[in-house]
Parts: structure tokens; C-alpha cells; sequence
């Protein structure tokens, strides 16, 4: 589904992130981890066009993402608060992205329905804006929109963060039934190493830019992290 | 300790975003600055030989009118004067006295231009009191008594924070004062004026605006205390959303989706807000051009300049920052499926509806004559079939991230000022007018008007390439746009 080759990106001649070739099958739920600069957003970002990659390209869905806009239409991405719209109430937020994905206001709101547990009565109905809500409720929105209009492929950049417990073994859920859905493609950035090894069937691993790791997930990976990010292991 | 504070303001100050960034709305305020001491020390040193000629005795001429002074001081403050709010959450959590952090920020407001900008008034003023055989001691009470009151405003500022009602009312009453004053029905004055010569005259008057100041002070500092709490004085304000589902949007198809956030950014934003109150300014432009007020501005081609204004002041001032306005949000807009040419539509819409309002609430300016009803509504016709292409072609170049939640900076972003900006406005306002005055001096103003009408209504027909045209640059500067609408955020 997702093809990066020799993709690199580097500012005035530092090299940020270089990937020689990295293949996503349609289906997989796929982790990024690694400590902070590491490059998993300027990974993320270039792969939603954001950023202009310094050389390589990446295909989504068959389509080079810096030449076609096609690959738009099944893709939903969460990344950062500059994903919101502060000013409207979630639902207008919600109903605003079922408008630009086809969905109209009855199917947003069936999705929403299935969604009652996970945003524990602060979402719906309380007539706030998105700008007033708190950081967990806001990335809350976020994450949930990213699930309207049936998308073959999410990309979710540190979902867990700022999240209370309870929201976080929900979260946890709703991935799991994604990764489950052979047609959904999930992407998935964290610093929990716990959570991204119960949700995700492959995990990179990336250090300043470069991949270090590459492995499908099995009851010893998340021992492999532990030991990797604790710096026993000499890579 | 005071060195720590000392030491965070001064960084805070130069290195503020709006300090490096807005270079020419800070020259403007030290202009306004000037121009404020400029005018209240020619009066501190004037009033004195002006009411003397005009055979009133001076001081006690101002001591008359000091209450007015007092109390519009106060009224002026409410609405400039900023609560001193700034930098004071990270502060809560270091080994400050809380007392201490407050004595701080009041300190900061006793200095503030707003306190001793009065002394470029009442110092000349003493000067020449006391040049004029006035007792010096006397008039060093006055002084006294008169800065005290400047201070207690300072603080009753302070706690008079959000409580406009309670500003609207007193200046309603002074108001009200000065208009029975005025018609004499009852004169306040001749209760007040005795107090304020008084303390020229008996010099220990002068204890009651010391004491004033000192109460007030300590309620300010009271006041100040207590909200020092993330969930009192401190706490963000919330909103609870307002309108409806704006449904009847929806007849205008597919741009619906976009016109009703574009709606919703209007009415839920400051930033935004100010465009409306810009665009309403606009409309009372033309009193300047239409009843012949200026004469430079008599010239029959300037009619059309004015009624390009006036039915385009929310052309202008929203379209202007298109695409902009969506800066927060400018990765989701990019990496959602957007048809670019029903974002752009929905765009123009709204321009075009502005205009088409503005053009009617300019329908009452054909008291001046058939001519300007006219030259509104062919005004009108041009904004919206060029001048509502041109502004959005120029907004693409813009890259300035608009913080909506602001209310500052409605004027002035240096960085919208660029060359190309400016090149693509020229036509706004020339174009209209040359075309007039071309058809005005040829064949007479209905051609005048015909002319302009004409182009205007050719523009419509070149809608879909320049959108073509906008689409191009918007794609191509894509990276640079996000990078931009990044620095602020």
C-alpha cells in the first residue's frame, strides 16, 4: 500500500531521515518508534506531502504522494493540533470532514454513535469549541475523525499521548479492530513502547533518521525494545 | 529577586513575535505616542494664555473641568490600558511570595505611558501658574493632589477589569453631566470645582487623594491576590458555541461545505471579527467624497475611487488574507481531499455577498444625487467581477499566519506588504477610475458608469481562469505556505 524508496530528507546539508526502501502491505498495522528527533514525524509529514523530501519518493496507494493528489481520498491522517479546527464545535468539525469525504451528516453521526464510551460524555452536546477543549478531548476529536469516511489507510502520530488510562485501553481497542480490517492500512508513531507492541504487527525503529530495526512483532519484541531503548544492546 | 523579574520582562519585551515582526505598527504607536505628548504639553503650556485672553481666570477655569478630565482619564484607560496579566503562570510555581509577584506586576503598571503621559500636561501647566505669582506650595499640593488621582485610576483600572457596565455607566452618567451642564440645568461642577481649587487654597486637601490612592491601591492589590489562581484570574475564558446549524447554506451546493466554516470563522473569531468592523468603517468613507468635504477630492473621477471603497471594504479587508484565514489549519486542509476550486468559490462567495450587502447599505448615500447611487453600484458591479479576483490572486502571495484568537494586527502585517501584493492592487483602485474618467470626458458620465459596468461584468466571465491562475500558485507554494503558516502556530 505504502512504498518509500531512498527517501531523504536533510536541512541546510543535516540529514534528518534517510530510508533506503520501506514496503507497507495493504492491511498491516505498522509502528514507529524512536526517541524524540528521531525523525517520526518528518517521516509522517512526508508521507502526507507535507514536507518536500530532500531526494526518493513515496507511493500511497500506487500514487507518488508529491505528484498526484489521489491518494487524498483514502487516506486520513492525525498529526498535531494543526488539525483542528478551533473554532467550530466537534460535531461541526465532524460533520465538516464527513462533508469533504463524501459522508453525510447521518452516516457521521452513526460512525460517532460507536464512539460514545470512548469520548465519555465531554465531546457531544456541550456547545464548546475545539480551541476550549483540553488537550486529551481535542486529540480525542482528532483521532476519531480520522475514522470517518471509511479510509483504506490512518496515520496517527503519537495517539497515545496526553490520553487518561481509561481512554488509552480504549484507544488500544479501536486500533486493534483496525489492524484486524484487512483493507485498513494503520500507521502508528509512540513513544509507549507497551502499547505499540500490542497494537501494531510490525515495528521500525528509527534513530536520528535512520532505520535501526525492522521486526514483526511476537511475544519477545517488546523485551527487544526494552533492552534497545535502555541501551544494553549495541546496535 | 526584583533582578530576576527585571531580567524576564526585558527578554520579554525584545523578544516578543509582534516585536520583530510588526516594525511598522510600533513606529506607528511611537508616532501616536509623540503626537499624545506633543498635544497635552502645548496645552499645559497654552491653556493658561488661552483662557486668559478669553477672559476666563485660568486655574480655576480647569479646576472647573478637572472632574471631566478625572473621570474620561479613567474611560480612556478601561479601553487601552492592559491589565498586567502577562508572564505571571510560570512564576506561580517558583519560590516567589505571591505578594511579591503582585507588588511586581502593579509596579509595572505605575510606570506604564498611560500614568505619566499626564505630566507633559500638568508640569508646564504648574510652571506657568507659579510664573504667574501663583503660591508655589499651593500649586506643589495641586500637583500632588492631582497626580494621586491619576494613580488611583491606574488601580481602580485594575479591578475595573471586565466590569464594563460598570465603565459604560459612569461614563453615561458624566455624559449625561456634561450635557445638563451644558443646557444649564444643574451644574456639577460647582460642587467639584471647590474641591479641586481647595487644594491649592488649603493645602492639607490634599490627604483625601492621597488617602483615595492608598485605599484603592490596597483593594487593587487585594483584588490582584486573590485571582492568583489558574481557575480565577488567570483562567482562559471558555465560550459556549453560538448559532445554529446554518442549514440555509446549504442551497449553495457543493461550496456550502466551505462557506459555512468561512461563516462560523467570521462570527466566533476576533481576528476575524475586526473585518466586519472594518468593512462598516469603510461605508462612511464616502461622507468625505460625496458631500464634497475635501476639496481636493472634487475631481468627478474620485466619485468612482470613493464607491469602489465603500461597496469593497469587505472585499478588501477579508479577501485580502485568503488563504490565511485557514493558517491553523493549513495541514488539514492539505491533506484532505479539497477540491481547491470549490475552496476558492466558496471564498469568492462570501466576498461577493459582502459587497453585494455593503452595496445596499450605500443605497442611502443618493441623497447626494443620482451620480453617486450610481457610480455605488457600478463600483459594486467592478469589485465583484475584478477586484474580487484580483484580492484573492494577491492573498496567495500573502504568507502571514493569522492567530484568529487575536484581535491585534488588523492593520499593518509588514509581511503583507510585498511587491507583489501591491502590484496586483494597483488595478483595485485605478482601474475603475480611469475607466470612468475615460468614458466621463468622451462621451459623459452615463458612459463614465456604462464603462465601468461593462468591464465588471466582463470580469465574471474570466472567474474560472483566474481561479486556474490561483490554484497554480497555491500548489506551487504549497511547502513555503506550510512552512510560514508554521512559525506562529
Amino acid at each position: 500500500m505504502i512504498e518509500i524508496h531512498n527517501l531523504s530528507k536533510s536541512y541546510n546539508g543535516v540529514s534528518v531521515l534517510h530510508l533506503e526502501r520501506i514496503s507497507i502491505p495493504k492491511g498491516q498495522a505498522f509502528g514507529l518508534v524512536g526517541n524524540n528527533g528521531a525523525g517520526k514525524t518528518t517521516l509522517f509529514s512526508s508521507l502526507l506531502d507535507l514536507i518536500q523530501p530532500t531526494t526518493g519518493y513515496i507511493k500511497n496507494g500506487g500514487y507518488e504522494v508529491h505528484k498526484s493528489e489521489e491518494w487524498k481520498s483514502h487516506t486520513a491522517s492525525f498529526i498535531d493540533e494543526s488539525f483542528l479546527i478551533g473554532y467550530l464545535t466537534p460535531e461541526e468539525y465532524f460533520y465538516f470532514i464527513g462533508d469533504l469525504r463524501g459522508e453525510n451528516k447521518a452516516d457521521v453521526d452513526a460512525l460517532l454513535a460507536g464512539f460514545e464510551d470512548f469520548f465519555n460524555g465531554e465531546i457531544i452536546g456541550k456547545r464548546k469549541y475545539l480551541r476550549d477543549l483540553s488537550k486529551g478531548n481535542q486529540k480525542k476529536v482528532g483521532i476519531v475523525a480520522t475514522l470517518i469516511g471509511n479510509p483504506e489507510v490512518i496515520i496517527l502520530d503519537e495517539p497515545f499521548a496526553n490520553l487518561d488510562p481509561t481512554t488509552q485501553i480504549r484507544l488500544k481497542g479501536i486500533i486493534k479492530k483496525l489492524a484486524a480490517d484487512k483493507d485498513v492500512t494503520v500507521l502508528v508513531s509512540s513513544h509507549d513502547l507497551q502499547h505499540v507492541t500490542e497494537v501494531c504487527e510490525r515495528i521500525v525503529v528509527l534513530e536520528k533518521g535512520e532505520l535501526v530495526k525492522d521486526i514483526m512483532t511476537s511475544p519477545e519484541t517488546l523485551k527487544e525494545l526494552e533492552k534497545y531503548f535502555s541501551g544494553e544492546e549495541v546496535v | 529577586m526584583i533582578k530576576q523579574f527585571l531580567n524576564l520582562e526585558w527578554k520579554g519585551f525584545f523578544r516578543k513575535a509582534s516585536f520583530q515582526t510588526n516594525l511598522a505598527l510600533k513606529i506607528l504607536m511611537i508616532f501616536g505616542v509623540l503626537m499624545m505628548i506633543i498635544y497635552l504639553a502645548g496645552a499645559g503650556v497654552g491653556v493658561y494664555f488661552v483662557l486668559e485672553k478669553m477672559e476666563y481666570e485660568p486655574f480655576s477655569t480647569i479646576n472647573t473641568f478637572m472632574i471631566y478630565y478625572v473621570v474620561g482619564d479613567l474611560i480612556i484607560r478601561y479601553v487601552g490600558q492592559k491589565m498586567p496579566v502577562v508572564n505571571i503562570k510560570p512564576l506561580l510555581l517558583l519560590p516567589f511570595k505571591k505578594t511579591k509577584i503582585v507588588k511586581f506586576a502593579l509596579g509595572k503598571t505605575v510606570l506604564s505611558f498611560w500614568n505619566w503621559m499626564h505630566a507633559f500636561f500638568f508640569i508646564p501647566f504648574s510652571i506657568v501658574l507659579i510664573a504667574h505669582d501663583f503660591n508655589p506650595l499651593g500649586i506643589l499640593a495641586w500637583h500632588i493632589g492631582m497626580a494621586a488621582f491619576i494613580y488611583a485610576n491606574n488601580f481602580i483600572n485594575i479591578f475595573l477589569n471586565d466590569k464594563l457596565w460598570l465603565v459604560l455607566s459612569v461614563g453615561a452618567i458624566f455624559a449625561a453631566f456634561g450635557f445638563v451642564q451644558y443646557y444649564g440645568y444643574f451644574d456639577i461642577t460647582l460642587f467639584t470645582q471647590p474641591f479641586f481649587q481647595g487644594l491649592y487654597e488649603n493645602m492639607w486637601f490634599v490627604i483625601f487623594p492621597m488617602l483615595l490612592l492608598v485605599i484603592v491601591a490596597t483593594i487593587a492589590f487585594k483584588y490582584f491576590l486573590a485571582r492568583l489562581y489558574l481557575d480565577a484570574g488567570l483562567a482562559k475564558k471558555v465560550s459556549q458555541a453560538s448559532g445554529g446549524d446554518l442549514g440555509w447554506v446549504d442551497r449553495f451546493g457543493k461550496q456550502s461545505t466551505f462557506l459555512k466554516n468561512d461563516i462560523r470563522l467570521i462570527l466566533r473569531n476576533k481576528r476575524s471579527k475586526t473585518t466586519i468592523f472594518m468593512s462598516v468603517l469603510f461605508l462612511f468613507y464616502g461622507l468625505l467624497f460625496f458631500t464634497s468635504a475635501i476639496e481636493v477630492y472634487d475631481g468627478v473621477f474620485w466619485r468612482m475611487f470613493a464607491a469602489v471603497f465603500v461597496t469593497g471594504g469587505f472585499l478588501f479587508s477579508f479577501g485580502q488574507f485568503v488563504p490565511s484565514w485557514d493558517s491553523a489549519y493549513y495541514p488539514l486542509m492539505m491533506t484532505q481531499n479539497i477540491k481547491y476550486k470549490e475552496y476558492l468559490r466558496s471564498k469568492w462567495l462570501l466576498v461577493v455577498i459582502g459587497t453585494a450587502i455593503s452595496t445596499i447599505l450605500c443605497i442611502p448615500y443618493v441623497y447626494f444625487g443620482w451620480e453617486v447611487l450610481a457610480a455605488v453600484l457600478v463600483g459594486a458591479i467592478f469589485n465583484m467581477g475584478i477586484n474580487a479576483h484580483l484580492v484573492l490572486l494577491g492573498g496567495a502571495y500573502i504568507k502571514t499566519p493569522i492567530d484568529l484568537q487575536s484581535g491585534k494586527k488588523a492593520f499593518g502585517d509588514k509581511s503583507s506588504f510585498n511587491l507583489k501584493t501591491i502590484l496586483v492592487s494597483l488595478p483595485k483602485m485605478v482601474g475603475p477610475m480611469a475607466l470612468y474618467a475615460i468614458g466621463h470626458f468622451t462621451l459623459g458620465p452615463v458612459s463614465g458608469f456604462a464603462l465601468v459596468a461593462i468591464v465588471g461584468l466582463a470580469g465574471f466571465a474570466l472567474r474560472d481562469k483566474v481561479f486556474d491562475l490561483i490554484i497554480k500558485i497555491y500548489k506551487k507554494e504549497k511547502y513555503k505556505t506550510l512552512q510560514a503558516y508554521k512559525q506562529k502556530n
